[in-house]
């Protein structure tokens, strides 16, 4: 075998099952990247050496003895540090959780395991996922591994830069304005922002609770599919949880987009959107057009306003999710305070980073006496819009198709300076959150200073695998044009 | 001095009686060592989400039924946001916007006459943890086991006027909730607390005066002297010319005084918002009439039907309804031996007369109905005479024991053997020529002294009607 | 900018979110609040007049549990991230009721 990091986790599944190679050896190989290269990336914030060994172990051994056989047995995961896992520090990047270890697994991450993946370590991440870059983690940023001078993205920055730097086969990260698909995209990988519902949020610690989804990342849209396939259920441990129809999202992975109805919607095109990612962005509808897709420009309504809707939605539900942080049950707490509110307040001020206190006070004010109604309830007002709209566009289209983001990855300290400026940088990603969508990241192309460009595939509720059999189809004759 | 009115209205808080808590499997069982009837979710560990109890909307649902309130069909629950240890999360989960009743009212009785208290709503929430005092140390204690017991909060229009309807008002709303088996409302045991909104303005006066709440009242007497208290304290407040502050107060029963809960730190701006984990409530009309089809026959009915099925004294139906544990014991102990006069006496006086003598509450009776009726029926077979039947009834009370058994086992059969008894009296009756003699002279009552002989000769074991007869036959042989 | 956020009100929030700031996290905090309130004040344009305000974006309701216990002691682990304990309980500064 050339390089055993070069396979997805489908192809190194099968190589595992067919006697081949061993999760063992799979394992060990992700940790020796890790060893080289962690240093200059620092996607992880914890790496559990010892126990990835142990997991590997068992799991070939129950591979072995057949009682483990799913596709993706014995394949090495990295985990966003805001999902719980037992036993294993999970930090949120911040540090006021510095210190948590679990004694309970996140629902996503207990499917994993089911399935047979052995989990290598946590991400790093934008604290509590606030924010697009990585930057503002606890632990350090996390680095672009196809340019270091590059953020990643955010907030799942090092599960994206994970991946993309094989530090890992794949990963879990998670997404509440575009926090799958905004790194995916500055990292040249594959991920999928499901539905509101689809896979449980137990165990995930919150940060927009109405918003927040978990979802894969990977190498490319088959791995994506079957990773869906293994976390998504209906769980009863969250009431938000939604008894779907239809898990089976790999049989979506078929080369066929004929009469497929895309729409692109011209505000996606606007100004702000550089010139580079547009035109790999309309290659991409090009592409499908040529396989047999229906491409049409429409307008989609209230773009603007899904940003600021967003803030006021997000913010609010951080104040009050974040509360739970006060020295009492877990995490840090300061050592010299004057009784028990200074101990609040100093612990949270100390123990919150700097994005993060910003969001909890515009938070706390917008749901503060006098201004509900100005604020969080007119935000409410405008996601009920926005997700008309969408409804509306889904009774013509399939699949709307965009650009991620404006721009490729930006440079390290460029975007923190200016909060709004980089709050602009989730207008494509933002409203599929407020109305509950599934949406893709994938790669489709490089720009002039070799930085990755992804394209946005968004679907209607539950219709994940219309998107998935877009992406597909796109990839594979992407795959036949370079081979 | 001008003339005052006070204007009262409650917050009642009822925790439910469900098995588990409203949002997680844990057990709602009182007391037990401090955590251990926690988990992730009712101690808000991160990445924890709350899943609704069915029970708390059904009883919720009952306690509105019963108190005439609408339901809202379409209801849902909201976070109040404020920082305290006893709350893990630093909110509760509350409603706001859509309380599960609204717009009810129950009447009362006082010696004034029958008035109708409103209810302006009922909402469902989650109890707080226990904060515990260290002695030793500078610091409290938080026990989460509370944390998280469902409970209704009942609030009251401003209805009331003065501490005797407050009590009538409470002990309607205790009784009505008793009788669904939504809660045991034990003010001491916190299963049901009173926080009282007061306001006075003179006499004829349009507008209410501002208005205080008091906390901390853990007893109907409480209650009543807080009201008394805090009436006096913002009298003297508005004739010395100042004002009365809105305020939330607890009250000490101690020092008979309320004091001021305020605190900068405290803003009670609770920036309420839709609980975004959990899912809007739809009660659709089957399920409403479900619930309403399953209700049990609350007080007030209860005493129409005793009056019309029982041939037993009003005065006693009120207090055999005035709790439903007695209420549920005289029912049962008539369905097994169909003597409800007989069933009543046994409850309304030796019952009464033994809960007062061993200081106990109604709550506490544990005997089975079914050995109340077997003691009946061996009293209405002769089988055992009065005075055996209290001294075996006190063993019912305490121990529950199986009255044919216990009598059994100590002898205290009457004896009807008329041969060995009439062989016994006219023993006795030669021993005592002293009261035949009298007997003979007309002085009747020397017949109560060998009746008196003889049953201490039976240990009290014989029939006394037939021991009456004998001795009479006997005596009128001398 | 036309929301103005005074020292009262980043004083007020502060109170109500448990957090102290530095003066130079004041002042940005006032800057930033001010701005993003400009920014977030474009929802004044949309006309909402009539809509229901949507905070699930799924028609899904009436998720319950059965009223059985499921869970036994698990005190241990309840406590075992705790910055202070003491008697099985969670340690905190005195409150004062
Ligand atoms: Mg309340
Ligand atoms: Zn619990």
């Amino acid at each position: 075998m050339d390089n055993i990091l070069e396979l997805t986790a489908v192809e190194l599944a099968k190589k595992i099952k067919a006697g081949e190679t061993t999760s063992v050896e799979a394992t060990e190989a992700v940790l020796m990247q890790i060893k080289e290269i962690e240093s200059e990336i620092n996607c992880y914030v914890t790496v559990d050496e010892e126990g990835a060994r142990r997991r590997a172990l068992q799991v070939q051994r129950q591979i072995d003895d057949g009682t483990l056989t799913g596709p993706l047995a014995g394949v090495p995961v990295a985990i966003k540090d805001n999902m719980c896992t037992k036993d294993m520090l999970t930090t949120c990047s911040s540090r006021i959780l510095e210190n948590f270890i679990p004694t309970y697994s996140a629902e996503a991450v207990l499917r994993l395991e089911a399935a047979g993946a052995v989990i290598i370590g946590k991400t790093n991440m934008d604290e509590f996922a606030m924010g697009s870059t990585t930057e503002t983690s606890y632990f350090g940023v996390t680095k672009n591994p196809w340019n270091k001078e590059h953020v990643p993205g955010g907030s799942s920055g090092g599960s994206c830069a994970a991946v993309a730097a094989k530090e890992t086969y794949f990963s879990l990260g998670s997404d509440t304005g575009g926090s799958i698909r905004q790194p995916s995209s500055f990292c040249g990988v594959t991920g999928i922002k499901p539905t509101y519902g689809t896979v449980s949020r137990y165990g995930l610690i919150a940060y927009g609770s109405s918003l927040d989804q978990i979802g894969p990342v990977a190498k490319d849209v088959t791995d994506c599919a079957t990773i869906l396939e293994a976390i998504a259920s209906y769980d009863s441990k969250d009431s938000t949880s939604v008894k779907r129809e239809d898990y089976d999202f790999v049989s979506a992975l078929t080369e066929d987009v004929k009469g497929l109805k895309i729409g692109l919607p011209k505000g996606y095109f606007a100004e702000g959107l550089e010139e580079e990612v547009k035109q790999a962005v309309l290659k991409v509808a090009d592409e499908l057009e040529k396989k047999g897709a229906i491409v049409e420009w429409f307008d989609l309504p209230l773009v603007e306003y899904a940003i600021p809707a967003y803030y006021v939605i997000a913010s609010a539900e951080a104040s009050s999710n974040l509360a739970r942080f006060d020295g009492v049950k877990y995490g840090y707490r300061i050592e010299n305070f004057d009784g028990l509110h200074g101990m609040y307040k100093k612990t949270r001020s100390h123990g919150f980073g700097a994005e993060v206190k910003r969001r909890i006070m515009l938070g706390s004010f917008v749901l503060s006496s006098g201004y509900y109604d100005a604020y969080y309830l007119k935000a409410l007002k405008t996601k009920a819009l926005i997700k008309k709209a969408f409804d509306e566009a889904f009774k013509i289209y399939d699949i709307i198709l965009g650009p991620v983001a404006p721009t490729t990855a930006p440079k390290l300290g460029a975007s923190l300076a200016d909060p709004i400026k980089m709050y602009l940088g989730d207008i494509y990603t933002i409203s599929v959150n407020l109305a509950g969508l599934p949406a893709m990241s994938l790669p489709c192309g490089m720009d002039s200073k070799g930085l990755p460009i992804g394209v946005q595939l968004i679907g209607d509720c539950f219709d994940e695998k219309t998107i998935i059999r877009a992406a597909y189809t796109y990839e594979k004759s992407r795959e036949n044009k370079e081979a | 001095m001008k003339q005052y009115e006070t204007v009262i209205g409650l917050e009642v808080h009822v925790e439910l009686a469900t098995k588990t808590k409203i949002f997680c499997s844990c057990s709602t069982e009182f007391g037990g060592a401090p955590n251990t009837h926690t988990c992730p979710v009712c101690t808000g560990m991160p990445g924890s989400l709350p899943v609704l109890n069915k029970q708390v909307v059904e009883y919720a649902m009952a306690v509105g039924i019963a108190t005439n309130c609408k339901i809202t069909q379409y209801c849902k629950f909201d976070r109040k946001n404020y920082f305290y240890p006893d709350n893990p999360q630093n909110y509760q989960i509350s409603q706001l916007y859509l309380p599960i009743c609204r717009d009810g009212g129950i009447e009362i009785e006082t010696a004034a006459g029958k008035k109708v208290i409103g209810i302006h709503e009922i909402h469902m929430e989650e109890d707080a943890g226990k904060l515990i005092h260290d002695e030793w140390e500078d610091c409290s204690l938080v026990d989460y086991n509370r944390s998280g017991v469902p409970l209704i909060e009942i609030v009251s229009e401003p209805d009331m006027r003065s501490a005797e309807e407050v009590i009538a008002y409470l002990e309607k709303l205790r009784l009505i909730i008793q009788y669904l088996g939504a809660s045991d409302c034990k003010l001491q045991e916190g299963s049901m607390r009173a926080d009282v909104n007061l306001s006075i303005m003179e006499v004829g006066a349009k507008e209410f005066g501002t208005r205080t709440e008091m906390k901390n009242l853990n007893s109907f007497k409480a209650i009543a002297r807080a009201i008394e208290g805090e009436r006096q304290r913002q009298i003297e407040l508005l004739e010395e010319g100042k004002p009365v502050i809105q305020e939330t107060r607890r009250w000490d029963d101690n020092k008979e005084y309320s004091y001021a809960m305020r605190s900068k730190e405290d803003a009670q701006d609770y920036r309420y918002f839709p609980e975004p984990d959990l899912v809007p409530i739809v009660i659709s009309d089957e399920w409403l009439k479900e619930v309403k089809d399953r209700q049990p026959e609350l007080r007030d009915e209860k005493m129409i039907r005793y009056k019309e099925e029982y041939d037993i004294p009003d005065y006693d139906i009120s207090i055999l309804t005035g709790s439903k544990h007695l209420s549920d014991i005289f029912e049962e102990t008539v369905a097994i031996c169909n003597n409800p006069k007989k069933v009543s006496n046994w409850l309304m006086v030796e019952t009464l007369r033994l809960l007062k003598e061993k200081e106990m509450e109604v709550d506490d009776l544990r005997f089975s109905p079914k050995h109340l009726a077997k003691l009946i029926e061996m009293v209405e077979s002769k089988a055992i005479n009065g005075t055996v039947a209290k001294e075996v009834f006190e063993h019912i009370f305490m121990e529950d024991v199986e009255p044919e058994q216990y009598v059994e086992e100590k002898g205290l059969k009457t004896v009807n053997d008329e041969g060995a008894l009439r062989s016994t009296i006219a023993a006795i009756i030669e021993e005592s020529p002293q009261s035949v003699a009298d007997y003979k002279a007309g002085k009747t009552k020397a017949m109560g002294f060998i009746v008196g002989q003889t049953m201490k000769e039976m240990k009290g074991k014989a029939d006394p009607a037939m021991v009456n007869a004998v001795v009479k036959e006997l005596m009128d042989l001398q | 900018m036309a929301n103005v956020i005074t020292d009262e009100t980043i004083e007020y929030v502060g109170i109500l979110a448990k957090l102290d700031l530095t003066d130079e996290e004041k002042e940005a905090a006032k800057k930033d609040m001010g701005s993003m309130l400009d920014y977030i004040d474009k929802l004044n344009e949309l006309d909402t007049e009539g809509v229901e305000p949507m905070s699930h974006v799924f028609p899904v309701y009436n998720v319950f549990r059965d009223d059985t216990i499921t869970n036994e002691d698990m005190r241990d682990a309840i406590l075992s991230n705790a910055p202070a304990k003491k008697e099985g309980s969670f340690m905190v500064p005195k409150t004062v009721d």
